[in-house]
C-alpha cells in the first residue's frame, strides 16, 4: 500500500466559514469569517460596517435637536435611553437644571425602554437554543411598553422622546393608567418567562459555561452594561454616576460570577426586576410641577403658544434657525444603555452644531473580544455567545 | 493614603511628567491634560500600573481635527477611568497632520484596537505597533479619511441648493 497518507496536516483542513452578513441566526448585519476545524471554531474575524450611516459626520452639520433622532438608531432596541442621554449632554453643556419631574419622568421611560431591551436580548437567547415559545410571549410585551411610548411621544421604536430641557409634554392620564396596568401585569409574564427558561435543562446545559470571559479580560476590553456585570464586576453608571436623580431611588445592581452566557441572561432578568421597582417608585412619588426646564431659549414652544404668543414665536423660529447661543466647551456625559455605558463626547466651539460629537457606543467596544470568547467552540455555541452579547448593528456600525 | 481626587491626579501626573504636560483644563469637573504624543503609551501604563490611581478601564479613544491649529491639526483624545476611585481623565495628544503617528496603546487596553482602528479610519492618525490597522467601518479601497473636516457633507459641487441661511 505505497499510497498511503502518513503524515497528515491537519492544517490544510481547516474550513472557512462566512457566518453572515446577512444570515438568520445573526440578528442584524454581521459578518464573522470563521475558521473550522470541524464543528470547532480555531479563529474568527468580524467585519463591521455594514450599515454605518456617518453619523458624526452628520452631527458636525446639524443643530442639537436634530440630533435626537440621530440617536435613536444607534441602538434601536432601547432609543429612548439614548436619546435622554442626549439631552442630558447637552443640557450639561449649557449648565440647564431640569425640574425633579423631569427627572422621574426620564426615569420611568428609561426604565421602560431598558425591559424592553432586556426583553428581546434573553429571549432571543431562548429562541437560539430553540426555545421560540418565550420569545412569542413577551414579544406582546413588548409591544405595550411601545404602546406606551406612542401614548408619551407618538413614536414606537425609533421614538425621538423629549426635548433639551425637558420632554415635548406631560405624561396624559391614559399614559399613567398605561403604565400602572404594565406594572400590575408585568410581573405575572416575567415569572412565567423565568419558570420557562431559568432552570430549564437544556437551556442550561446550552448556556453555563459557554462564552465566558474573566472579569479582567473583560474590563480590559471595555466592556460595560450586564456583560460587564455578569463576569462580577459591579459597574453600572445609574449608581456611579447618578444622572437624571437616579440616587433617589432604591434598586440593587446585580451581579453574575462567571461571566458565561447564562449569567448575562441572569443578569439582565434581575435587572428587569429592578427596573420594574425603579418604576413604580418613580411613579408612586412622581413630583408635582413643570415637565421642562426654563430655557426657552433650546425648549421648543407647543405649538399653540407659538401660534398665539409673539415671544414663544421668536423663540420657535430661533430655535429652528439655530440662532441660540452656545457656550465653547467640551463635555463627556455618559448613560447606562441597554447594552452598557453609552457615552457622548460633545466639543462644542459655540456655532450652531456640534465641532465634534463622538459616540461611544458599548457594543462596538466589546465585540471585539467576540474572537477570544468563541475561540475552541461550536458553531452552535458563537451564534448563543453572539446573541447573548446583545451587539445592535445600528449601535455597532453607527 | 491621601484620597484620589483630580489634584491628588494632577500631582502626581506632574511629579512624573512634568515636561511633557503642556496643558491643564478642568471643563465640567473633568480633568483634562494635553500632553506631547510620544509619551502617551508611558502615560497611560502609569497610571493603569498605578497602586493608588489604578485607570484600568479605557473609556473611549476618538480623533478630532483643527485645521487651525497649524503643527498640530490633529489629535487623539482618550478618556480613562478608575472604576475604584471613580474618577475620570481625558487625555489629548496633538500632532502635525504630516506626521500623524502615534504610539498604538492595545499592549495596555485590548478595548483600544478597534477604537484605534475607527480613529484611523477617519482621521488617518497611524497607530504605531497596532496588530492590525485597517479600516473598519469605511470600505477598504477608500482613500481618504473622511471625519477631516475638509471633506464637506455634500457635494460642494451642487448648485441646486443655497447654504447661505442653512448649513454651518
Amino acid at each position: 500500500m505505497e499510497n498511503t497518507i502518513t503524515d497528515f496536516d491537519h492544517k490544510n483542513e481547516y474550513t472557512k466559514l462566512n457566518l453572515g452578513p446577512t444570515h438568520p441566526a445573526t440578528h442584524g448585519i454581521f459578518q464573522n469569517i470563521l475558521t473550522m476545524d470541524g464543528e470547532i471554531i480555531v479563529d474568527a474575524e468580524q467585519t463591521c460596517g455594514y450599515i454605518h450611516r456617518a453619523f458624526e459626520k452628520i452631527a458636525e452639520h446639524r443643530p442639537f435637536y436634530q440630533i435626537t433622532p440621530l440617536t435613536d438608531r444607534l441602538n434601536y432596541c432601547s432609543s429612548p435611553i439614548n436619546n435622554m442621554g442626549w439631552h442630558m449632554t447637552v443640557e450639561k453643556l449649557l449648565g440647564v437644571q431640569t425640574p425633579k419631574r423631569v427627572d422621574y419622568m426620564r426615569v420611568i421611560i428609561m426604565e421602560l425602554a431598558r425591559i424592553a431591551d432586556h426583553l428581546i436580548c434573553n429571549s432571543v437567547i431562548g429562541v437560539d437554543v430553540g426555545a421560540l415559545t418565550g420569545f412569542t410571549y413577551v414579544f406582546q410585551w413588548r409591544e405595550k411598553i411601545y404602546d406606551i411610548f406612542e401614548e408619551i411621544c407618538g413614536a414606537r421604536l425609533t421614538t425621538n422622546i423629549g426635548r433639551i430641557g425637558g420632554l415635548e409634554r406631560d405624561f396624559s392620564p391614559a399614559c399613567i393608567q398605561k403604565i400602572r396596568e404594565f406594572l400590575k401585569e408585568f410581573p405575572a409574564i416575567l415569572r412565567e418567562f423565568t419558570n420557562l427558561l431559568e432552570r430549564n435543562r437544556i437551556f442550561m446545559d446550552r448556556t453555563i459555561g459557554v462564552g465566558g470571559i474573566s472579569a479582567e479580560r473583560a474590563l480590559n476590553y471595555g466592556f460595560t452594561g450586564p456583560n460587564l456585570r455578569a463576569t462580577g464586576v459591579d459597574y453600572d453608571v445609574r449608581a456611579m454616576n447618578p444622572y437624571s436623580s437616579y440616587q433617589d431611588f432604591d434598586f440593587i445592581i446585580p451581579v453574575g460570577v462567571n461571566g458565561d452566557t447564562y449569567d448575562r441572561f441572569m443578569v439582565r432578568q434581575q435587572e428587569m426586576w429592578e427596573s420594574h421597582k425603579i418604576i413604580t417608585q418613580a411613579l408612586e412619588n412622581l413630583p408635582e410641577g413643570k415637565y421642562f426646564a426654563e430655557v426657552p431659549q433650546f425648549f421648543l414652544p407647543p405649538k399653540e403658544e407659538v401660534y398665539n404668543n409673539m415671544e414663544a414665536l421668536i423663540w420657535h423660529f430661533k430655535i429652528v434657525m439655530g440662532e441660540a447661543d452656545v457656550p465653547v466647551g467640551e463635555v463627556y456625559h455618559s448613560v447606562e444603555g441597554g447594552n452598557g455605558e453609552l457615552g457622548f463626547y460633545l466639543v462644542s466651539d459655540g456655532g450652531r452644531a456640534a465641532y465634534r460629537l463622538h459616540f461611544r457606543r458599548p457594543s462596538f467596544i466589546y465585540y471585539q473580544a467576540y474572537t477570544e470568547m468563541i475561540k475552541g467552540s461550536t458553531l452552535s455555541d458563537a451564534i448563543v455567545t453572539m446573541s447573548s452579547m446583545n451587539v445592535i448593528a445600528g449601535e455597532l456600525d453607527a | 493614603m491621601s484620597e484620589v481626587n483630580n489634584a491628588f491626579l494632577l500631582n502626581e501626573l506632574q511629579d512624573q511628567f512634568s515636561a511633557n504636560i503642556l496643558s491643564v483644563e478642568e471643563p465640567y469637573g473633568l480633568l483634562t491634560i494635553e500632553v506631547s504624543k510620544d509619551i502617551n503609551l508611558a502615560l497611560v501604563t502609569f497610571l493603569n500600573k498605578h497602586p493608588q490611581i489604578q485607570m484600568q478601564f479605557l473609556t473611549d479613544v476618538c480623533g478630532m481635527h483643527h485645521p487651525d491649529l497649524k503643527g498640530k491639526e490633529l489629535a487623539v483624545v482618550y478618556h480613562l477611568h478608575s472604576l475604584v476611585n471613580n474618577l475620570r481623565l481625558r487625555v489629548k495628544c496633538h500632532m502635525s497632520i504630516d506626521a500623524p503617528q502615534i504610539n498604538s496603546i492595545t499592549s495596555i487596553y485590548s478595548a483600544a484596537n478597534w477604537q484605534e482602528r475607527e480613529t484611523y479610519d477617519f482621521f488617518g492618525i497611524e497607530f504605531i505597533g497596532h496588530p492590525n490597522l485597517k479600516r473598519i467601518l469605511n470600505v477598504e479601497e477608500m482613500d481618504y479619511f473622511p471625519m477631516r473636516k475638509e471633506f464637506p457633507l455634500e457635494d460642494p459641487t451642487r448648485t441646486d441648493k443655497n447654504d447661505n441661511y442653512f448649513g454651518r
